[in-house]
Order: structure tokens, then C-alpha cells, then sequence
């Protein structure tokens, strides 16, 4: 049989879907019981038994300077600022976007306006953003916004126009205004585009924190990740990383539950 | 008297001659077939209609007056495909027309208003025979249910016209003979004045009180436009005798 029709089954699946990870965790292993049996005192690839000693710490032992559980409150400090920069994103995204992509004359005013706006290399911004906001929640809010906000605009004003014309030709015959049409036949559908665009911007949206974090802020999981690299904490920033990846793939999972329970006809719609 | 009037209509792209002086008038509670080979500007003409696109000359009349510059609501349409909306049911899709007249502002209608405007979606499912399926979502229907629902959808607006754009091509021919009987029924009943563009000629004389040939003169010649070149009266007696099978 040709390779493109032989399909793995369901057990087989599974395996091959975990294959990759059980690899790299014992190829990291192996490795680190080498340099460990070479010296000691490696600090660069960490055993699992001094990571967990160090998360223990970080997790379950107040930190004498703050008073404060570091890895909960780094995780809070970085989750409340990703959420509140993709939610305002997402906002001002989902009313442009509707709007431009419904309105002829704001497509004329705004498309080419957004797409330089797009080109902007948002770390560029970063050090203006300090100087006018300061260092503080604002500018690292800011950054997550300018950085996924264009993209997601410009998503959205594709995503109307993907329409079918016969569609809001029907709605018009049907007596809807402008507005109506907005309503009851444009958002409905674009709520579920929204979430998809979410998806892809969750992975610059931890970018830009991250990036934000390090250079300026007093906590968070990238601030920590930085911070310890300088006494190259490596049983520290991989455990971080680790978690970050997850707490990534866990919003990325959340977002798509979501999407199949609120927008049950989506999945059938998109297939036809 | 005629409800619609085209006269001298030219419809021209970029030096191609799509239309070619077209006059015609339709009267109130008639049933227009349209055919003609493809391409030859049925599809134009009916868009004309519903104010999605606008001719290069000439002018048409809607109840005596300039058709509107934008589709309204007495000119319902179906197509042949993405008829109805994909994110609401069965029901929801039968009921907006009636939201959206009734509620100006959200063009949604909660609480007990609803449940008399409900009953009035069920009566219209019921008559297309969807009345079963008033929860599914359009993905979940057949082709024909579809096209069912988009009659329903396009009827309870109360049109004065309905304009067809082959509604039933994409139909395997059982379906079709099903759905034939429906419309005939439909048409009857509502005494509606209906457009019907399709390529099956059977179809436009078993449904049609009026058969439109358009045809363009010579096929690869740009310069010359499709004209009418038949315009045949179905008798009403050949009519019912078919529409009964
Ligand atoms: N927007 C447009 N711009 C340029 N040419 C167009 C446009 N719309 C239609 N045409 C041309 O007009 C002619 C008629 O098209 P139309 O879709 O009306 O044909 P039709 O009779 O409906 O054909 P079919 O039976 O295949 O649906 C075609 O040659 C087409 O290429
Ligand atoms: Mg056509």
C-alpha cells in the first residue's frame, strides 16, 4: 500500500503522539547523569531531583524578601497581564474588524492604515512605550496589544469578507438594515474566527510578555527567568519553561472548548 | 398591470456585450422561467433585479417606480447555494425575517412576543416539511432540505417577488420532483410573482405560467448581446397537469 494510506490505530496513535516527548526526556536524562558523572557540580543540565528541590522552593516556601510564594505569584502577575493584553486586543480587534470588513469606507480609510500599522516591529515600540507609560502594568499591557492586535484585525477583516455575498444579499432581502445584519448575521459568525484568531496569537502574546517582563518588572515568570540566569539557575529556568509551555497549551485547549460547546454549528459550517 | 418593467436594458463588461436591449414585463402573480445556454446573462439579469449589480443602460421598473438602489425586502431571492445562515437552526433561520421586521434595534425578539412569532416559523416549517428538523443546523440538512429552508426562509418575509437563481440544480432529480411539487404548491398558494432562472427546460416549463429564452446570437462574438429570442405562455391547463404528477 501506498505510505500515504497507511493510518496508524488508535493505540498506535497514541504511542506515536507521545513518542517524541519520552524521547527527549531521556535523551535530557541520559545526558545530564553524563555531565553529572563527569563533575559533580554541573549546573548546566540539572538532575530531575535538583529541579524538584528547587520548585519545591519556589513553590511551597515564602520568599523572604516579599513574603510571597514566587512561582504563584509570578504565574498570577504574568497570567493577569497576558489576559488583560489579548482581551483588549481581541476588543478593539473584533469591533475594527467588523467593522471595516462590513463598512466600504472604513475599508478604504483604515486597511492600508492597519497593514503599515502591522509592520511595526512591536519591540521597537518598547522603549517608547516606557518613556510615555513608565515602567509599570501599562506598557507591558501595551505591548501585548500592539503586538497581537493588527494581526488579529486583519484576520477578522478577512474572515468578513470570506462571507458569502449571497449571505448578506439574503439578510437584505430579509429587511435587514446595517445594523441588524451586524448583529444577527455578521458577529455570530465572526465570534468563533475570533477564538480561532486568539489561537494564533497566544504564542506572540507570551512573546511580547516575556520580552516585556525581562527588561522591566519587579515580578513574573519571565522577570524570574532572567533574573536567576544570572547565577545560571538552569534547575530553575527549565522547570519555568516547562511550565510556561503548559500553561500555554492549557489556554490553547481552554479556547478551543470553548469554541466547539458555545459555537456548536461551527465545526459543520467550516467542513461544508 | 406589471409589477416589473425592463426597458432597453444593456448590461456591458469591460466591451463585452452581456445583455442586448432587453424589454420585458412581468406580471403581478405570474411564474418566470429564464433559460438560455451558460453564460449567457440569466444569472446578470437576475442580480439586476435584486439590486446587487446595475445595468449600463436602460432602466426597470418596479411597481411603476425606479427599482430601489439596494436589495429590499420585496424582492426575496434563493440561490443555488449558502441560502441560508449557517450559525442558526432550522428554526432561527426561518424566524429572522420576522425578528428583524418586528425589532428594529436588536432584530431579536426574547420573551412572549417570541412565542406567537414561534408559532408562526413552526406553521411555515411545517408547510416545507422541516417541521422535524426545526433544530438542526443547516450543515446537518440534505441539499434539498436546504433549499426547502431557504423557500421557508425567503416566504414568510412575504415578498412581493421571488427571484430564483437555479434552486434546484444542485438537487438530485427525486428531490427535484419533490421539491417541484412544494413550489407549485407554494406559488399557488401565496399567489406570488416568481423570477426563475434554470437550465433544465423541463423544470421551467412545468413550474413556469411563462418561459424566457435568452440567447446570444452569435456565442464568440462580444459586440452582440443575449436578446430574448423566445418568450412562450405556458397554457394553465398543461400546467396543472403536469404540476399533479
Ligand atoms: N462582474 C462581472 N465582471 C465581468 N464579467 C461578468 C461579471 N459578471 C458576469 N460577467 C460575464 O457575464 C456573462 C454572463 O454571466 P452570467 O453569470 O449572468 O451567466 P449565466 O447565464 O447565469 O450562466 P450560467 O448558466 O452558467 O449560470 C459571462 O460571460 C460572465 O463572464
Ligand atoms: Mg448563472
Amino acid at each position: 500500500m501506498r505510505l500515504i494510506n497507511l493510518h496508524p490505530g488508535k493505540r498506535g496513535s497514541k504511542i506515536l503522539a507521545i513518542l517524541p516527548f519520552v524521547l527527549l526526556f531521556a535523551a535530557y536524562l541520559a545526558a545530564s547523569a553524563a555531565r553529572h558523572e563527569a563533575n559533580p557540580d554541573d549546573k548546566l543540565l540539572p538532575t530531575l531531583s535538583q529541579m524538584a528541590i528547587a520548585m519545591r522552593r519556589m513553590a511551597f516556601t515564602q520568599d523572604m524578601a516579599t513574603g510571597q510564594f514566587l512561582l504563584w505569584s509570578d504565574t498570577a502577575a504574568s497570567i493577569t497581564r497576558l489576559i488583560e493584553g489579548l482581551s483588549i486586543s481581541a476588543l478593539i480587534s473584533f469591533v475594527v474588524g467588523i467593522s471595516v470588513g462590513m463598512v466600504p469606507y472604513l475599508k478604504k480609510l483604515l486597511v492600508p492604515f492597519v497593514a503599515a500599522f502591522s509592520m511595526v516591529p512591536p519591540l521597537a515600540v518598547l522603549p517608547i512605550l516606557f518613556i510615555i507609560a513608565g515602567i509599570g502594568e501599562i506598557s507591558k499591557v501595551t505591548l501585548i496589544v500592539i503586538g497581537t492586535a493588527p494581526f488579529m484585525m486583519r484576520d477578522l477583516i478577512l474572515r468578513v469578507e470570506e462571507i458569502p455575498a449571497a449571505q448578506i444579499i439574503k439578510a437584505q432581502t430579509l429587511g435587514g438594515s446595517s445594523w441588524q445584519i451586524a448583529l444577527r448575521i455578521v458577529v455570530p459568525q465572526m465570534l468563533p474566527r475570533l477564538i480561532d484568531a486568539l489561537r494564533l496569537s497566544l504564542g506572540p502574546a507570551w512573546l511580547y510578555l516575556i520580552s516585556a517582563e525581562a527588561i522591566a518588572a519587579q515580578d513574573g515568570l519571565g522577570y524570574r527567568i532572567f533574573l536567576v540566569r544570572r547565577y545560571f539557575a538552569m534547575n530553575i529556568i527549565i522547570p519555568y519553561v516547562i511550565w510556561i509551555t503548559l500553561l500555554a497549551f492549557l489556554f490553547d485547549i481552554a479556547l478551543r472548548l470553548i469554541q466547539s460547546y458555545a459555537f456548536p454549528w461551527f465545526a459543520g459550517a467550516k467542513s461544508q | 398591470m406589471s409589477l416589473i418593467q425592463i426597458k432597453d436594458l444593456w448590461q456591458i463588461y469591460n466591451d463585452r456585450v452581456v445583455l442586448e436591449n432587453l424589454n420585458l414585463s412581468i406580471v403581478e402573480k405570474s411564474f418566470v422561467s429564464i433559460v438560455g445556454p451558460s453564460g449567457c446573462g440569466k444569472t446578470t439579469l437576475l442580480r439586476m433585479l435584486m439590486s446587487e449589480v446595475f445595468c449600463t443602460r436602460g432602466s426597470i421598473l418596479f411597481d411603476g417606480t425606479n427599482l430601489p438602489k439596494e436589495p429590499t425586502r420585496e424582492r426575496g431571492v434563493v440561490f443555488q447555494r449558502y441560502s441560508v445562515f449557517p450559525h442558526l437552526s432550522v428554526l432561527d433561520n426561518v424566524l429572522l425575517p420576522i425578528e428583524l421586521r418586528s425589532c428594529r434595534i436588536l432584530g431579536k425578539i426574547l420573551g412572549s412576543r417570541r412565542y406567537n412569532m414561534k408559532e408562526e416559523a413552526r406553521t411555515m416549517l411545517d408547510h416545507v416539511g422541516l417541521l422535524r428538523a426545526a433544530t438542526l443546523y443547516p450543515a446537518q440538512l440534505s441539499g434539498g432540505m436546504q433549499q426547502r429552508l431557504a423557500l421557508a426562509q425567503a416566504l414568510i418575509a412575504k415578498p412581493r417577488v421571488l427571484l430564483l437563481d437555479e434552486p434546484f440544480s444542485a438537487l438530485d432529480p427525486g428531490t427535484r420532483a419533490d421539491i417541484h411539487v412544494l413550489t407549485n404548491r407554494l406559488w399557488e398558494e401565496t399567489k406570488m410573482t416568481v423570477v426563475m432562472v434554470t437550465h433544465d427546460i423541463s423544470e421551467a416549463f412545468r413550474l413556469g405560467t411563462r418561459v424566457i429564452v435568452l440567447e446570444r446570437p452569435l456565442a464568440d462574438d462580444p459586440t452582440k448581446g443575449a436578446r430574448i429570442t423566445h418568450d412562450i405562455p405556458v397554457h394553465p391547463r398543461t400546467k396543472t397537469k403536469t404540476g399533479a404528477i
